[in-house]
């Protein structure tokens, strides 16, 4: 019968009655070589495609370095880094990235606090007060918000909410943060309440039952039993929410302009990074130019935060949970 | 004197209704608003979908499928796109099954703990969460500069297989765990070598749900408009892609490019297309549930 690798290089003798590979040239002992080869040669062909993961990560960070050594050969990092006028396709040209930057956060942190809010209620909604088959019904109905494309916010964004805004503040011109914030809140509320949701259904049910047999209402059960206990993976999210929003394109792309500001006011036009990327990669920038390389510097910048938030983020869950067994 | 059952029986007899007091109050009023937050969040999508549908309907027929772009919206149709779509569909999925699956097989069933085993799946979880321009990035200096690949489909193709490797490794991953170790014992022990109890037992197994995995994946990826942009950086496309090294274009790139216009029939064409590709999502979405289910209840059997 067929012999495992670890067999074959045991020192058990083999059916032709000699140890380790057989030398003979029987039919047998000829398909049990190739047995081997054939599975020396798929462990291996495994193994080469489990690299390619990796080969992709230092891909990205060759290909970011690259470019962006070679732009901060020509532009100190402390002035991109410190800057606060981003003009690179236009004379003057000034290459402080602080605009873009801006903008990136302005616009995640509206959504950090719509999906903050949305989410969490959401959440608790359908851990403590839910029924079953509610829950059963809402949850898949609420991941759907996370399958629509993020082009298809953008146009709701553009169409249907800014108009609505413009309604209530008069003078907010056509892109502004405002309108992109909330959508992207809207993208990524799924993302805190499924998140935030497992954190909380996996909070003992006796802790619960514990402080209603004290007497504590649902809401008091939520917010000062289950949601400290969940707390860390709450917060962590929030986190990946974050590092969502900070990461996304189209919904900045196409809501929230095209003008580098940097500002606290929703109402006016920012440019996000990822905003900047499309514009100079859709446009006829030539290759090897220093304008060409910004989007590697801005690209590098925008891969660095995401990749400590995501970090940090999974640390927090790992250092902070309570664990109840 | 009234015993002790007669004066339980008569507690659970005489209805009580506890005091209104802030604490419960309190307890309701938390309840609207907690129910509020999902019911927004519900709101917002069927706000979304109405609202797009009701831009597209007057815009949706035949010929909206089958003619090319135009500078006229009355006359702008979604061909080239749709054509793109589905090559960039079908050359993503031949680059990522394979790769997806064998590293999910080998994590699984091959790889020791260690710690190169532990890298790899860290790297994994992290690539998942990388933005997708950033793979955009890399796709536009590797494939279609440092390779010469072009503006082209295989260029877009290897791009997003990168970018949804992580989701099909993942998913495959929980499709092979799922299957009882039970099966791979009862081939190990009646003589198989690793990969024959891989390639005989445990793929056949989890076939359904790295399918449906993988359908899930490909969804992603033809919704994905930010690493296309950036690698076929066309706008206005006259023509079908007849081979893996033509330009292309999708069709969330050509929504993006339709709400970018002023003009007021460019808003209709693009909900149009939007109602277009959220009926080839759903489609795909339904079917990679079809078969999890369908599957599902064949293994209870």
């Amino acid at each position: 019968m067929a012999d495992t690798t670890a067999e074959i290089a045991s020192d058990k003798p083999n059916p032709s009655g000699r140890r380790g590979p057989s030398n003979t040239r029987n039919a047998y002992d000829r398909r049990r070589r190739l047995r081997h080869i054939e599975e020396w040669l798929v462990v291996w062909s495994l193994r080469a495609a489990a690299g390619i993961s990796i080969v992709t990560t230092i891909g990205i960070v060759i290909v970011l370095l690259r470019q962006s050594v070679g732009f901060f050969g020509e532009i100190p990092i402390w002035e991109f880094l410190g800057g606060t006028t981003w003009t690179p396709l236009f004379k003057p040209q000034n290459f402080g990235v602080l605009p873009l930057v801006g903008g990136t956060l302005l616009v995640a942190g509206i959504a950090g606090l719509v999906s903050l809010g949305l989410g969490l209620g959401a959440a608790i909604f359908l851990s403590e007060y839910a029924p079953e088959r509610v829950r059963r019904v809402l949850k898949p109905v609420l991941e759907i918000l996370a399958g629509i494309p993020t082009v298809v916010y953008g146009y709701f964004a553009l169409t249907f909410v800014t108009p609505i805004l413009q309604g209530i503040f008069p003078d907010v011109i056509i892109f502004n943060a405002l309108s992109a914030g909330l959508v992207m809140g809207l993208m990524i509320m799924p993302m805190v309440s499924t998140l935030s949701e497992d954190a909380m259904v996996s909070v003992p049910r006796s802790l619960r039952n514990a402080a209603y047999a004290l007497g504590s209402t649902r809401f008091e059960v939520a917010t000062k039993v289950v949601v400290p206990a969940a707390l860390s993976g709450i917060v962590a999210s929030f986190i990946l929410a974050i590092s969502r929003a900070i990461g996304e394109t189209m919904i900045v792309t196409i809501a929230a302009g095209h003008t580098p500001n940097l500002t606290w006011n929703p109402l006016l036009s920012v440019q996000a990074m990822t905003a900047f990327i499309v514009q100079v990669a859709q446009g006829e920038t030539p290759q090897g130019s220093l304008e060409f390389k910004t989007i590697f510097a801005v690209g590098l910048l925008l891969f660095v935060m995401t990749l400590v938030m995501n970090i940090f983020g999974r640390w927090f869950v790992g250092r902070y949970r309570q664990v109840y067994e | 004197m009234k015993s002790i059952g007669q004066m339980a029986r008569e507690q659970t007899r005489t209805p009580r209704r506890r005091p209104m007091t802030g604490r419960r109050w309190r307890d309701g009023v938390f309840y609207a608003v907690f129910i509020a937050a999902i019911l927004v969040g519900i709101a917002g999508l069927l706000t979304l979908l109405i609202d797009t549908l009701i831009d597209a309907v007057p815009w949706l027929d035949w010929a909206f499928i089958s003619t090319y772009a135009s500078r006229k919206p009355e006359e702008a149709g979604i061909l080239a796109p749709l054509a793109g779509t589905a090559w960039i569909m079908v050359m993503t999925g031949l680059f990522t099954i394979p790769v997806g699956v064998a590293t999910a097989v080998f994590l699984e069933e091959f790889a020791g703990r260690n710690w190169y085993t532990r890298l790899i799946q860290l790297n994994i979880s992290n690539l998942a969460g990388v933005p997708s321009i950033i793979y955009g990035l890399l796709g536009l200096s590797l494939f279609v500069y440092s390779l010469s690949m072009g503006r082209s489909v295989v260029a877009g193709a290897l791009t997003l297989t990168l970018l949804v490797l992580p989701i099909v490794i993942i998913a495959s991953q929980e499709a092979i765990r799922a299957v009882p170790s039970g099966y791979r014992d009862a081939a190990l022990a009646i003589g198989a070598t690793r990969w024959q109890v891989v390639k005989s037992v445990v793929l056949p197994e989890a076939v359904p749900s790295i399918m449906s995995g993988v359908i899930l994946a490909l969804s992603r990826a033809i919704g994905e408009s930010a690493p296309i942009l950036m690698i076929s950086a066309i706008v206005f496309l006259t023509f079908v892609p007849t081979g893996p090294d033509d330009r292309f274009t999708v069709l969330p790139l050509q929504i993006y490019t339709w709400v970018a216009q002023p003009q007021a029939g460019f808003r209709g064409i693009a909900a149009a297309a939007i109602i277009v590709l959220l009926v080839m999502l759903l489609a795909m979405n339904a079917l990679a549930i079809a078969i999890r289910l369908k599957y599902q209840r064949q293994s209870e059997e």
